[in-house]
């Protein structure tokens, strides 16, 4: 007991006397002078004196003015200096780049959220997850179809001041609590899938919920609801129309889009109801609007109320001549293998995502998920992500010892600078108040045997607007 | 003083009334009276407008009856275990969704390989075999897995427990075969229309509601007529009398979980059949519902009766919207459809407290 008491002081000795001069530089006590020292005990003076010795002072000192040396040419010459106005990311020379996703990926919607994470993640692939010579890390935040998941899904994210940019929210009803939310954090969100008009209009009183730093590539209903209407008014000679929606955000707000088009155009709205989510019966509504035929139905609705709707409208009777006109919801390679022989003739608005670069994401696609995308929006989502990166790297400054600062405003600044930029959904140029949607790509498709039966995706070009002569 | 005490107890708003009558009563007797008035009136209404033709209606009763005998599928499932277990099985729904959701892609490769097409009605009833399995499958593994730890648990736990099952179920199917939308093929011989008098009802209605008369009646035969269907009515009334009768309980429970699996699993391929779009890993959660609605309505526990009440479910979610709420000048009333199904469950609960065709819900049942 005794020598072990005995060594228990010696080893507590020998830990003061090295945490005194490991303590030394940083407090301040220059031995030389010693009647600088903070004199509280003459003991202790003495001690500190007397155990450490000259050879050790020396050393401390050159240790404290390399020290000094160091940390001056580090604040004078090194480290970047945030002058954002709402603030920077700062990565650590070691650090990744965050970017979030908030998409809808559980529930009866994920099918949204599946198709624009695999844009997204198609998009981080081809640059293999690397950004300003970083490596990027994609988090996710399920954010549903509903106000409640966005406002839960943004306030995790904006938590987390190492997240750059959001890429979502999926739906519209989603992205009204998410926008303050991300908007008031300084955060950049940029949604691949929301079309209601209201989402980028600042007027308050006009039902707006735009706020700085929102942005989405996908077009404005507004957009979409006006060729809807000059394209059943003028090419089909339509004058008479039915609408249908599923009391969605995006399908109400389209719905209503078009019969205000429809309306200035001068045709005339015969009825205008909604399916539940969920129905599969659509034989009641559709009997209503046959007991007053119009010369086309627009409803803009989701698969598979849209695909049902369309199976069964042929056969109420009444129905036969109707000209069956939908939106981007449907403009899934399923739609017409799904719904068969019934969605011949159907017409389709949506963007002419076409061509050469948008066949070889579906190859990509295809390789990496081993089936067609589920829904119509993963284009627009790689086209987001696509964009934020550019954007991050447009406006990232690096400072010699390697950290970097990404200006939260410089960010949303680039953006809205945004003019042309060649993405899959076509040229996207960004307005003031965060529309990106490529404009001019707006057209109507037709659903033809190509389509149905030997599996050709996307579907064939019926008219574009600004065209005089369909094709 | 007794008398005095009486007529106190049975005063509405300080008016007394008619012996032997509640303040409960009343309003329900008033809310009877107003649901039926509301319903005449707005048929009233619409009938007289004359806005529908008569083979229009005709066409809506069709489709209702072809609806309803989708839900009377899935609800026979309901109503077969809540009468031996007296639980209530939420996660059927999802039981119907694995087989209908596997059986797709077996389906659509009979298409491509053509023998859907040369064979139709063979390759129809290997579907709904397949489909049966699978589906049987995953409730005997829901029953030994979720509920048989539990069956002398609280009456609520195995409840949650079901809920907590139809999620495990979604997610799985939802892992294996992604959240895209899948669709059955249609078969050549279903596609075609049959004329009733002037209007032409689709030959695929009358397929659905043939096959769920025919597999009622199956079951129906079997609860009632076999050794086994008797052994399950004895656990149904009382287990521990059961027991001493001799009866396995435990394989009674899984055959009755298997039965209402294969049931839905069969019911799978008829609805894929029937409305071939829309398959994908939520597709049983709104028919779940609807049915377990259908089973309550004809009287929970009861066959004829869950057959009845998805019927009855079926053909008001058709014609209601339209017959009712458009005469009371509701706009957007077929959105509302929910709403006309679940007035006519409390319409028909306010009058009979035990469903279209249920038996007195004695205390041990209810």
């Amino acid at each position: 007991m005794g020598i072990h008491w005995r060594r228990l002081r010696q080893r507590q000795l020998s830990k003061r006397v090295q945490a005194g001069s490991r303590f030394l530089p940083t407090t301040g006590i220059n031995p030389v002078r010693p009647g600088l020292l903070p004199v509280h005990d003459d003991h202790a003076q003495e001690w500190i004196i007397e155990e450490i010795g000259m050879t050790r002072f020396l050393f401390a000192l050159i240790v404290i003015v390399l020290l000094g040396v160091s940390l001056a040419g580090a604040v004078l010459a090194q480290e970047p200096t945030c002058e954002d106005a709402i603030g920077c990311v700062t990565l650590a020379p070691d650090d990744p780049v965050t970017i979030a996703w908030m998409q809808t990926v559980s529930g009866p919607t994920s099918f949204f959220g599946d198709d624009a994470v695999g844009g997204i993640e198609i998009a981080m692939e081809q640059r293999d997850y690397t950004v300003l010579g970083r490596e990027i890390e994609l988090i996710g935040e399920d954010s549903l179809c509903n106000p409640e998941g966005g406002q839960t899904a943004a306030q995790r994210l904006v938590s987390d001041p190492q997240v750059v940019a959001i890429i979502g929210p999926s739906c519209s009803s989603a992205a009204v609590p998410a926008i303050p939310i991300a908007s008031n954090a300084g955060f950049l969100m940029v949604s691949p899938m929301t079309t209601s008009s209201a989402l980028t209009n600042p007027d308050r009183d006009a039902g707006g919920v735009w706020m700085p730093g929102f942005f989405r590539t996908v077009y404005n209903n507004l957009l979409e609801g006006a060729v809807a209407a000059q394209f059943a008014y003028e090419e089909l000679d339509a004058r008479t129309m039915a609408t249908i929606h599923d009391g969605s955000n995006y399908a109400f707000d389209l719905a209503l889009a078009t019969e205000r088009n429809f309306v200035e155009f001068g045709g005339e709205i015969t009825f205008s109801g909604a399916v539940n989510v969920g129905d599969t019966d659509m034989s009641a509504i559709l009997t209503n609007i046959a007991s007053n035929p119009p010369d086309v139905l627009f409803f803009p609705i989701f698969q598979p109320e849209g695909d049902y709707l369309v199976a069964q409208a042929k056969f109420i009777p009444g129905l036969e001549d109707v000209i069956m006109l939908t939106a981007d919801a449907l403009l899934v390679e399923g739609f017409p293998i799904d719904s068969g022989e019934a969605a011949l003739g159907v017409m389709l608005t949506g963007p002419a995502v076409t061509g050469e670069p948008y066949e070889a994401f579906l190859e990509l696609w295809f390789d990496k998920y081993g089936e067609a995308p589920p829904s119509g929006f993963h284009a627009h989502s790689f086209d987001a992500a696509n964009m934020v990166l550019d954007a991050i790297e447009a406006v990232a400054i690096t400072g010699e010892d390697g950290t970097t600062l990404v200006g939260r405003q410089a960010l949303r600044d680039a953006f809205a600078n945004y003019r042309d930029f060649e993405g899959l959904t076509g040229n996207l140029s960004c307005s003031p108040t965060g529309d990106c949607g490529a404009v001019e790509s707006m057209v109507i498709f037709i659903i033809t045997e190509a389509e149905v039966f030997e599996g050709k995706w996307p579907p064939t070009i019926l008219w574009k607007p600004g065209s005089e002569e369909s094709e | 003083m007794t008398q005095t005490r009486t007529v106190s107890r049975n005063k509405l708003f300080g008016i007394p009334l008619p012996a032997g009558h509640t303040g409960v009563d009343l309003i329900i007797s008033a809310l009877r009276i107003i649901i039926v008035a509301l319903i005449i009136i707005g048929a009233g209404n619409t009938l007289l407008e004359g806005r529908f033709t008569f083979e229009q209606w005709l066409a809506l009763l069709f489709a209702g009856l072809a609806q309803g005998s989708i839900y009377a599928l899935i609800a026979l499932g309901y109503t077969l275990v809540y009468g031996i277990l007296r639980m209530i099985n939420f996660a059927h729904g999802d039981v119907f969704m694995a087989g209908a959701f596997t059986t797709v892609f077996l389906a659509n490769s009979f298409r491509q390989s053509g023998f859907l097409d040369s064979q139709p009605l063979l390759a129809i009833l290997i579907l709904m075999g397949f489909a049966a399995l699978v589906s049987m499958t995953v409730a005997v593994l829901l029953e030994r897995i979720a509920y048989r730890p539990l069956r002398n648990a609280p009456r609520l736990v195995p409840l949650i427990t079901a809920i907590g099952a139809s999620f495990f179920i979604q997610y799985t199917f939802r892992g294996l075969f992604g959240s895209g939308f899948k669709a059955y093929p249609t078969v050549a011989f279903l596609r075609g229309t049959f004329s009733v008098g002037s209007i032409n009802v689709p030959i695929a209605q009358l397929f659905v509601f043939v096959s769920a008369i025919v597999l009622m009646i199956c079951l129906y035969w079997l609860v009632e007529r076999t050794r086994i269907g008797k052994a399950m009515r004895s656990v149904s009334e009382d287990k521990e009398v059961a027991t001493l009768m001799g009866v396995n309980i435990d394989l009674i429970i899984v055959f009755t979980f298997a039965i209402g699996g294969a049931l839905a699993g069969a019911a799978g391929v008829i609805n894929g059949l029937f409305r071939p779009q829309g398959v994908n890993f939520f597709m049983g959660f709104f028919p779940g519902i609807k049915a377990f609605t259908a089973a309550v309505l004809g009287g929970i526990g009861n066959i004829p009766g869950a057959m009845l009440g998805g019927m009855f479910l079926g053909v008001i979610e058709a014609i209601g919207p339209n017959l009712v709420l458009n005469g009371l000048g509701i706009p957007s009333a077929n959105q509302l459809k929910d709403v006309i199904a679940f007035t006519m469950l409390v319409l028909v609960l306010i009058f009979r407290p035990q469903g279209i065709l249920g038996e007195r819900l004695s205390a041990e049942k209810a």
